[in-house]
């Protein structure tokens, strides 16, 4: 792991060296651009720095790349990036579309609510649909040593929602989340579907559920706003899990939907083993953003 | 904001008519849009520099016919190049001549990669009456190997499993034996979801690779991939040296430029698209249909093909 400094002084290095000029300004576009920020909130953050620039308030390389990993982590940092714990128990809902992470990011999550914080976990295994969804996620309740609660095969998964919930409340558990399959925003059908397992679970427990979770791998292009989109208006999304960036991609797009949505991002994703979850901080993020 | 791209390009290009030729500070304007409908639609922007340079070349040369507005020319001219570098005609699967023909699945995690393997699975048995089985290689993935079984037997191929406890590259060989004492036509290998820069899984994977001898390797690559599919295509070409790509989740409303940036940067065809979760959510790849779909604007073009 790079320390902050020598992740500034690589920005640094790279973005504003030499006069500042138009050269100067399309390095940075393209640079966000490469990093899956996106036209528009690109543009929105270089018309700025260019501003401050022409103002006089920013003088020399450093001043820039300060100012602009600044600006940066301000639109990441949006809304509230915590998850409340207090409400007993805090039922959490997981969604996203296929093969972004989320149950693997359930199986870290619970493993991490337990361990670090001696929490008791259920979780719910609504993926009735993909083939071994559910003894995947079984795998992953042992690694973590929390019970899973299924139903059976192709059963309906609001009914496992509301099963895992009842469980959890019998067992007196601190933690209820609850898997679903993935699914793309595009598919109104099982959009409605996913509507329903929310509808099951606030019908149990009024205020619940207390997080509705999206994962977004960071290696997702311009399509994951109207992700967070979609998913936002089918089942009220309160934060990102960007996962997988332990890869390349830097993940942007999760400054995108920050900046366009006012989601913030809560978790990030950096492996396939248990402890690789960590929460979001956005310096680190804003600086990673623009390291080669 | 992208199908408005021909909208954008006649507003940017309305005064052009009556002067009857295209200037370069004209060009130049379309450019711009050409470049923002391209970076919206994923396509990473070096291919984008190439690609609108190409263009520009091709558009300074024109003259203005009376079909045409300036706007829908240019446009023309961007879907016969962007048509071009996807592949011009769709190609398939060889076949060895001595079977079994063996196809290597790869991928980042999550693209598609078990999926697709039961999909081309029941494609072939179901197209060119081929015996096909798959081999369980990803002894990772909590539950990998039952997701295989399950589909594989829902596409009708005989799955060649040993659990988790063997070996990647074991397996894969010894499945390779099975395939040949069972007298398969198809064996089609699938592996665990690994980073470009997992040094160790793209080693497993060569190894894989090195065992069997692939007919075949099939790069298997997710439609909403963003800027990064360019790193993870040169990666995987220069470990596994893949065939051909397949493009996964077409299904939603991602322009899918990444398919642009993995054909330009390893000139390797898309082969096949997945459009589902079903296993009949497979077909052949249309080149002429991606290249629209990049711009968002199909309709526009089959109002310029009868121009
Ligand atoms: N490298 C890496 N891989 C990850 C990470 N999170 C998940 N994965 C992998 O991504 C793949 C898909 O993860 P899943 O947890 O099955 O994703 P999902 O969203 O539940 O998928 P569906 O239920 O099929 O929609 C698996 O191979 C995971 O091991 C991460 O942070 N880093
Ligand atoms: N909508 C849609 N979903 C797809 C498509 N192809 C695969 N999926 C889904 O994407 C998710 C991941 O698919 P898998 O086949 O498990 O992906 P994989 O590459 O084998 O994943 P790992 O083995 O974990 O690396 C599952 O939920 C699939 O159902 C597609 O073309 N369209
Ligand atoms: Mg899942
Ligand atoms: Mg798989």
């Amino acid at each position: 792991r790079k320390t902050r400094e020598a992740l500034a002084a690589e920005v640094q290095a790279t973005l504003f060296e030499g006069d500042l000029d138009e050269e100067t300004w399309e390095r940075l576009e393209e640079a966000l651009i490469y990093a899956d920020v996106g036209a528009r909130t690109t543009a929105q953050v270089v018309e700025e720095l260019e501003r401050e620039a022409e103002e006089g308030n920013l003088v020399g390389g450093e001043a820039l790349s300060n100012r602009l990993a600044e600006m940066l982590a301000q639109l990441a940092r949006t809304g509230d990036d915590k998850i409340d714990l207090r409400p007993s128990p805090t039922v959490i809902l997981v969604v996203g579309v296929n093969g972004t992470g989320k149950t693997t990011t359930i199986g870290k999550l619970s493993w991490h609510l337990k361990n670090t914080l001696g929490l008791t976990v259920v979780v719910g295994a609504a993926d009735t649909f993909r083939a071994a969804a559910v003894e995947q996620l079984e795998r992953w309740g042992e690694r973590a040593g929390v019970d899973v609660v299924k139903g059976p095969e192709g059963s309906d998964p609001g009914s496992v929602a509301f099963e895992a919930i009842a469980r959890g409340r019998e067992r007196g558990a601190d933690v209820i989340i609850i898997d679903t399959a993935g699914r793309l925003h595009t598919q109104t059908n099982l959009m409605e579907e996913l509507a329903k397992v929310r509808r099951v679970i606030t019908k149990q427990m009024p205020d619940a559920p207390h997080e509705t979770l999206m994962t977004v791998d960071a290696t997702t292009g311009q399509n994951g706003v109207r992700q967070a989109k979609l998913f936002g208006e089918a089942v009220d999304v309160t934060g990102i899990i960007l996962t997988k960036l332990d890869g390349t991609a830097k993940g942007g797009i999760a400054l995108a939907i920050a900046n366009e949505l006012n989601i913030p991002v809560k978790l990030i994703g950096i492996g396939e083993q248990l402890e690789d979850l960590r929460p979001f901080d956005p310096d680190d993020f804003a600086r990673a953003l623009l390291t080669a | 904001m992208f199908d408005s791209l021909s909208e954008k390009l006649q507003g940017t290009l309305s005064g052009v008519r009556q002067r009857g030729s295209l200037t370069e500070d004209d060009i130049n304007k379309a450019m711009r849009e050409i470049r923002l409908a391209l970076l919206e639609a994923d396509v990473n922007f070096k291919v984008v520099k190439q690609f609108t340079s190409a263009v520009k070349e091709r558009a300074l040369g024109i003259e203005i016919t009376k079909q045409l507005n300036p706007g829908q020319q240019v446009i023309k001219i961007v879907n016969e190049e962007l048509t071009a570098l996807m592949g011009g005609q769709s190609a398939g699967v060889t076949f060895s001549p001595r079977p079994p023909t063996v196809i290597l699945m790869a991928g980042l995690q999550g693209s598609g990669k078990t999926t697709a393997t039961a999909k081309l699975a029941k494609m072939l048995k179901e197209q060119n009456n081929s015996s096909v089985a798959v081999a369980a290689c990803d002894v990772y993935r909590p539950a990998a190997v039952d997701q295989l079984i399950k589909v594989g037997a829902q596409a009708g191929a005989t799955v060649y499993e040993r659990g988790t406890d063997a070996d990647p590259v074991d397996i894969a060989g010894w499945a390779l034996d099975q395939a040949k004492r069972d007298g398969k036509d198809v064996l089609i290998v699938d592996t665990s979801g690994r980073l470009h820069v997992d040094q160790a899984l793209m080693e497993e994977l060569a190894n894989i690779k090195k065992r069997v001898k692939p007919h075949t390797v099939l790069l298997v690559v997710d439609a909403m991939t963003g800027q990064d599919a360019v790193n993870v295509a040169e990666q995987f070409g220069e470990v596994a040296a893949f065939d051909g790509v397949i493009l996964s989740k077409l299904d939603g409303d991602a322009r899918g430029g990444a398919a642009l940036s993995v054909k330009a940067v390893t000139g390797k065809p898309i082969l096949f698209a997945s459009t589902g979760e079903k296993l009949g959510d497979f077909e052949k790849f249309h080149p002429d249909r991606m290249a629209q779909r990049i711009l968002g604007m199909g309709d526009v073009l089959s109002f310029i093909e009868r121009a």
